[in-house]
C-alpha cells in the first residue's frame, strides 16, 4: 500500500479498529510467551550472581519495567507533539490511553527496586540517581493523569495533556542529569544499583527476552486500550452500532 | 502598536494591578518568612542544624512561595474576561505573556532574592556564601516563573486548580532545586560551584526560549471551550 | 538449572521472600492492566447495547 494511503487511513477510526483486532492477540500471545520464558529462564536457569546471590534475579522484572516506563513517557511526548502540530486523532487517543500503563510500570519498577535493595544493600530506599529520576517520572505520570481527570471537555483535556507531556519530555534529560550531578555530590559511589557489570550471556539473555516481552505487552495493552477508546468516541456511528448489535 | 509597546504596555498594566492589591502582593513574602520562622522553631533553634539545612530550606520555600504566587498569574484576568480579550486580540500572544511572566518574577523571584539575606540571617547561613545564594536565586528563579506559567496556563480555567498546579509544576522544578541548593551547599564546603550556576543559566535560557510559546498555546487551549 | 531441588528454587538462597514478592506483585500489576481493559470493554458493549435497545423502544 502506498505510504500516503496508509497515512490517510490512519485517520480513519473504523479502519484502525478493524486492522488492529488481530494485532492485539498476536502481541498479547508474544508478550505472554516471552515474559514467561524470560522469567523462568532468569529465575531457574541463569546462574546466581557471585556477590548478590539469588536476589539478583529481581533484575529480570525490574529492568524491563524501568525501561518500558521511560519509553512510554517518550511515546506520550511524541504523541503530544504530533497532536499539537498535526492534530491527529490517533495521537490524542494514545495520549489518553498510555498513561495508566506507564504509571503502573513506573510504580512497579520503583517497588521492585526497593525490594531488591533491601537484601542486597540493606535498605529499602536510596536517594540515588536512577531511583530519584524514576520517582520524578512517577509524579509526571500522576500530573498527566490528574490533569486529564480535571478537565471535563475531552478535546481540551487532550491538548492540555499534550503540552504537559511535551514539557515533561524536555525536562526528563535535565532531571536525569541534575540527579546524576547531585549523586556525585552527596553519595560516594558505593551503591551501584543497576550499573551492569559485564554480564555473561546466560545472565543477560533472559533479560533481553523479558525486555522484548514487556514491549510486546506495551503494544498489546496500548492497542487494546486504543480500540476501546475508538469505540467510545465512535459510539453513535453506524459501524459501531452494527458491531454492538452483532454481539 | 510596536513590539516593545505591546510588551511595556502589558508590563505597566500588570504593575498597576499589583499595586492595587498590596496584601496579595506581599503574600509570597509573608509565607516565606512565616515558614522560615516555623523551620527555626521546629529545628529547636540549633544554629548548626539550621545552617546545614539552610540552602535546602531557603530553596524549597522559594519554590513553594513561587507556586503560591503562580495561582494568581492568569486567574484574575481570567475571571474578569480580560484574558480572553488578550488571547483573541494580541498578535503575537507571547509578548504580553512574557510581560506577565516578567511581572510575576519581579514580585516573587526578584523580591525573594532581595530579601534572601534576611532569610540567611535567620538560618545562620555563613555570610561568605551569601553572594552564591543570591546569584543562584537570581539566575534560577526566572526558570521557575517561566516553567510555572505553563502549569498556571493549563489550569487557569479549573476551579480547584491549586493542588493540581503543584502536582504539575513541582516535579519540573526539581533540576532548579538541585542545582540551586547544590551550589550553595558546595559554596559552604568551599568547593568550586560555577558549573551549577551555568546549569541554572542553561535551564533559564531553555525555559525562556520555549515557555512563552507553550504558555500561549496552553492559554488558547484553556480558553477554547 | 541452577538449583538442586524445587525447595531450593522456592527458597532462592534465603532471598525467596524478596524475589517472589517482586514477581508476585509484577504478575498482579500486569494482570490488573489486562483485566481492567477487559472489564471496561465489556461494560462498553453492555451499556451501548442497552442504549440502543432504549432508543429502539423510544422510536417504536
Amino acid at each position: 500500500m502506498p505510504l500516503k494511503t496508509l497515512w490517510h487511513r490512519m485517520g480513519s477510526p473504523r479502519w484502525m479498529y478493524q486492522m488492529s483486532g488481530s494485532w492485539v492477540w498476536v502481541l498479547g500471545v508474544m508478550a505472554t510467551v516471552l515474559l514467561i520464558v524470560g522469567s523462568l529462564w532468569g529465575l531457574a536457569f541463569a546462574p546466581a550472581d557471585y556477590q548478590q546471590g539469588n536476589s539478583f534475579r529481581i533484575i529480570y522484572i525490574h529492568v524491563p519495567t524501568a525501561i518500558v516506563s521511560q519509553s512510554t513517557y517518550m511515546l506520550l511526548g511524541a504523541a503530544g507533539l504530533v497532536l499539537l502540530v498535526w492534530r491527529m486523532k490517533v495521537a490524542d487517543m494514545v495520549l489518553a490511553t498510555a498513561v495508566p500503563f506507564g504509571m503502573s510500570m513506573t510504580a512497579l519498577a520503583l517497588f521492585t527496586g526497593a525490594v531488591w535493595g533491601k537484601p542486597t544493600w540493606g535498605t529499602w530506599w536510596v536517594w540515588d540517581a536512577r531511583t530519584t529520576s524514576m520517582l520524578v517520572l512517577l509524579f509526571l505520570y500522576f500530573g498527566l493523569y490528574a490533569l486529564r481527570q480535571a478537565i471535563p471537555r475531552q478535546e481540551t483535556a487532550g491538548r492540555a495533556c499534550a503540552v504537559l507531556a511535551l514539557v515533561g519530555v524536555i525536562n526528563i534529560p535535565i532531571i536525569k542529569y541534575s540527579v546524576d550531578w547531585w549523586l556525585t555530590l552527596h553519595q560516594p559511589a558505593t551503591f551501584k544499583l543497576t550499573e551492569a557489570p559485564a554480564m555473561p550471556p546466560e545472565m543477560w539473555l533472559p533479560l533481553a527476552v523479558n525486555v522484548l516481552g514487556i514491549y510486546c505487552l506495551l503494544g498489546a495493552v496500548l492497542l487494546a486500550a486504543l480500540r476501546l477508546e475508538i469505540l467510545r468516541r465512535e459510539r453513535d456511528t453506524q459501524w459501531v452500532r452494527e458491531l454492538v448489535a452483532a454481539r | 502598536m510596536s513590539v516593545a509597546g505591546v510588551f511595556v504596555g502589558q508590563l505597566r498594566r500588570e504593575f498597576k494591578l499589583l499595586l492595587q492589591s498590596r496584601e496579595e502582593l506581599a503574600n509570597p513574602l509573608i509565607f516565606l518568612f512565616l515558614a522560615l520562622t516555623l523551620f527555626a522553631l521546629g529545628g529547636g533553634g540549633s544554629p548548626e542544624m539550621l545552617r546545614d539545612f539552610a540552602p535546602a530550606i531557603i530553596w524549597v520555600l522559594v519554590l513553594l512561595a513561587n507556586l503560591l504566587a503562580l495561582e494568581g498569574l492568569f486567574r484574575r484576568d481570567y475571571d474578569d474576561g480580560s484574558l480572553e480579550m488578550l488571547v483573541l486580540m494580541a498578535e503575537p500572544l507571547f509578548l504580553p505573556v512574557l510581560a506577565k511572566i516578567l511581572a510575576h518574577w519581579i514580585y516573587s523571584g526578584l523580591a525573594m532574592t532581595v530579601l534572601a539575606p534576611l532569610a540567611a540571617l535567620i538560618l545562620f547561613l555563613p555570610a561568605e556564601v551569601l553572594p552564591t545564594l543570591l546569584l543562584t536565586l537570581l539566575v534560577g528563579t526566572p526558570a521557575l516563573s517561566l516553567i510555572g506559567a505553563i502549569g498556571a496556563a493549563l489550569t487557569v480555567s479549573l476551579r480547584r486548580g491549586g493542588v493540581l498546579l503543584a502536582l504539575l509544576v513541582l516535579p519540573l522544578y526539581v533540576p532548579v532545586l538541585i542545582f540551586g541548593a547544590g551550589a550553595v551547599v558546595e559554596a559552604m564546603a568551599g568547593i568550586e560551584n560555577m558549573a551549577q550556576i551555568y546549569w541554572l543559566l542553561v535551564i533559564t535560557m531553555v525555559a525562556l526560549t520555549i515557555a512563552p510559546f507553550l504558555v500561549s498555546a496552553a492559554l488558547k487551549i484553556s480558553l477554547e471551550q | 538449572m541452577s538449583f538442586e531441588t524445587f525447595a531450593d528454587f522456592l527458597a532462592m538462597g534465603k532471598h525467596g521472600l524478596y524475589v517472589w514478592l517482586c514477581y508476585g506483585v509484577a504478575v498482579l500489576v500486569i494482570a490488573g492492566n489486562v483485566l481492567a481493559l477487559r472489564r471496561q470493554r465489556r461494560r462498553f458493549f453492555r451499556e451501548a447495547a442497552a442504549l440502543q435497545k432504549r432508543r429502539e423502544a423510544d422510536s417504536a
